[in-house]
């Protein structure tokens, strides 16, 4: 630190000045914006907080459902997680396996067209995919379903009678798992990208292979960067609501992944919002709260992951 | 354990660029040699091609032969993934894997070859190649932590010891001292001169003293101007090429003039 900070002999008469304006405006610039984010956060969470207060005193006959906050709550946060982790069980695998295509493998022509697609599909707004969704795929999705039910309907998330619609949580998990797909994608490229040519030569000089040399040289070396982006890509399923809202023809908890039924935070939310008011706008907002605490936790979680190999992580 | 290298009318690209012209040269098994000569004029370029690293530049090419005991490494159907398990490398930066402890770095090269191998045959050729690169006594006790931890120096010879854990035939070593200090760099040359015994090594130095100290025979490289092919101008015994060389770039190049 104290390289940094001091002032060379020879600059010092020259720049002294200007340099020690510029960095007291730089970092009084700096500050303001933490404090700002800070203060806005915290805000946000007051007003969260203040708003929701009344669902939790209310007695539990007025809460939606009549049984109270917590059995109101319960469907949907599982609905919000069974969306979100089908969304992620199918657009990390892929994600990374398009990143590392674009990054390792791909020539270099036909690596930056596809860079260019992957982002421009990031671009894409959410009200696209679930319009595309609940009039396209949904529609492709019904006989697969059926075939579902019929074979392996004694599995519980396979369970018939099949939807008609193909509006179910697998649906919009699916397409979730589109939207997902190319932030995953697109954040891993740029992380494999930047892994050190000097260890990536030392495998190959080892006498590995591609696939070997991308194990011991550069998904370890991504690994931080990859939950990273896989977070980044939850948090947009967690939150999503416009794409989910069309998608999804909801209904209470079920196991069956292919009949209609099932719910997510966000959905409820965007649906219910434009006609509650007294205690379901309450409700909702408390609803909101408890999204934004499991977004917390993930995110904590991911960081406790990647720091627990700081030790091997190259950085020392 | 040791094979001998022909290379005969190498020619070494860059997509269209002509790094390196027409090298004819043989480096004998169990002993040193060392390449000198300005910089960029294709030392690294030309070593590389030895193992087959050249081509993992995009557009990078060779043409010519490069026997190793008489097969040619550049030969239809020759995977290069086999030539590199063979023909080891030094890089002049320590690279050892970050992500990996002092242990698994020396293992890595291994466990691609043989998938499983009993813990005590690992450990023994963990220690083996440790002390091939004379650096067992100074991590014995802390093999499970990460190898980047260790000095410049260390990380270097780990570097070593991870190449002589294959049982390569050769071993190229790219500048290996030039991000070290002095006293890393004596342990290396030591180290290079018990390597002889068992390897052929090839090592691209830009220090004369240093070529002058380990090896046994010189090949002196030259460029005749920027965008200009490097050309190998004088191979000789080391006392040659330093007392005696044939060629006025060579004297003027080892006496210091310039370079
Ligand atoms: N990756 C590369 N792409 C294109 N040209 C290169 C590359 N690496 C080296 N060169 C060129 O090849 C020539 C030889 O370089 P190099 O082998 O690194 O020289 P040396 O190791 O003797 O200093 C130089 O003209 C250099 O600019
Ligand atoms: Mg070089």
């Amino acid at each position: 630190m104290s390289i940094i900070t001091k002032p060379a002999p020879k600059a010092g008469t020259r720049q002294a000045g200007p340099g020690r304006a510029g960095d007291k405006v730089f970092s009084g610039a700096a500050l303001g914006a933490g404090v700002l984010i800070v203060v806005v956060l915290f805000a946000v969470a007051m007003f969260l907080v203040i708003q929701a207060l009344p669902t939790f005193s209310a007695a539990p006959g007025d809460i939606t459902g009549g049984k109270g906050f917590a059995s109101y709550i319960f469907p949907i946060v599982v609905g919000t997680l069974i969306a979100a982790a089908i969304a992620l069980v199918i657009a990390t695998p892929i994600g990374i396996a398009v990143a590392l295509f674009i990054s390792h493998y791909a020539p270099r022509g036909m690596a930056r067209g596809l860079g260019y697609v992957v982002d421009l599909l990031a671009a894409i707004p959410s009200v696209i995919y679930g319009a595309w969704g609940a009039t396209f795929l949904a529609a492709q999705l019904k006989v697969p379903y059926q075939w579902l039910a019929d074979n392996l309907g004694w599995i519980p998330i396979f369970g018939g009678p099949a939807s008609g619609t193909g509006k179910t949580i697998l649906t919009a998990g699916i397409v979730l798992a589109v939207m997902v797909l190319p932030i995953i994608a697109s954040l891993a490229r740029e992380i494999f990208l930047q892994a050190p040519m000097l260890h990536q030569e030392a495998a190959l000089a080892l006498g590995a292979t591609r696939w070997e040399m991308i194990r011991m040289a550069v998904l370890p070396f991504a690994r931080g960067g990859i939950i990273s982006a896989v977070m980044l890509g939850l948090g947009r399923a967690l939150g999503e609501t416009m794409a989910v809202a069309l998608v999804l023809s909801s209904g209470p908890l079920i196991a069956s992944l292919i009949r209609s039924g099932n719910q997510t935070i966000a959905a409820e939310i965007a649906l219910d919002f434009p006609e509650a008011f007294g205690l379901r706008l309450s409700e909702l907002i408390a609803a909101g709260l408890v999204l934004f605490l499991i977004t917390l936790l993930v995110n904590m979680v991911a960081r406790w992951i990647i720091s627990r190999h700081k030790e091997f992580s190259g950085a020392n | 354990m040791s094979k001998r290298i022909d290379v005969s009318d190498l020619n070494v690209y860059y997509s269209d660029f002509l790094a390196v012209e027409d090298v004819n040269i043989t480096l004998d098994a169990k002993s040193v040699t060392a390449f000198i000569g300005p910089s960029g004029c294709g030392k690294s370029t030309f070593l590389r091609t030895l193992n087959r690293m050249h081509e993992v530049i995009p557009g990078a090419r060779v043409e010519g032969k490069v026997l190793l005991d008489g097969d040619n490494l550049y030969a239809d159907g020759v995977d290069p993934v086999t030539v590199r398990s063979q023909i080891g490398m030094v890089f002049q930066r320590p690279n050892p894997f970050p992500t990996m402890s002092i242990r698994d770095n020396v293992l890595a090269g291994v466990k691609l070859n043989s998938r499983r191998m009993p813990k005590s045959d690992a450990d023994e050729l963990v220690e083996k190649s440790l002390r091939g690169a004379n650096l067992w006594n100074e991590v014995k006790d802390r093999l499970g932590k990460p190898g980047s931890g260790l000095s410049g120096g260390q990380q270097q010879r780990l570097c070593i010891a991870r190449a002589i854990a294959v049982s390569p035939e050769v071993i190229l070593m790219d500048e290996p001292c030039s991000a070290l200090d002095p006293i890393s760099t004596l342990a290396i040359e030591d180290l290079i001169n018990e390597l002889k015994d068992e390897y052929t090594v090839v090592i691209v130095t830009h220090n004369m003293q240093q070529a002058a100290r380990v090896s046994d025979k010189t090949a002196f490289f030259n460029i005749a101007g920027t965008g200009k092919p490097g050309k190998l101008i004088e191979f000789a015994e080391t006392a040659t090429i330093f007392n005696n060389p044939s060629q006025k770039s060579t004297e003027d190049y080892v006496s210091g003039r310039f370079g």
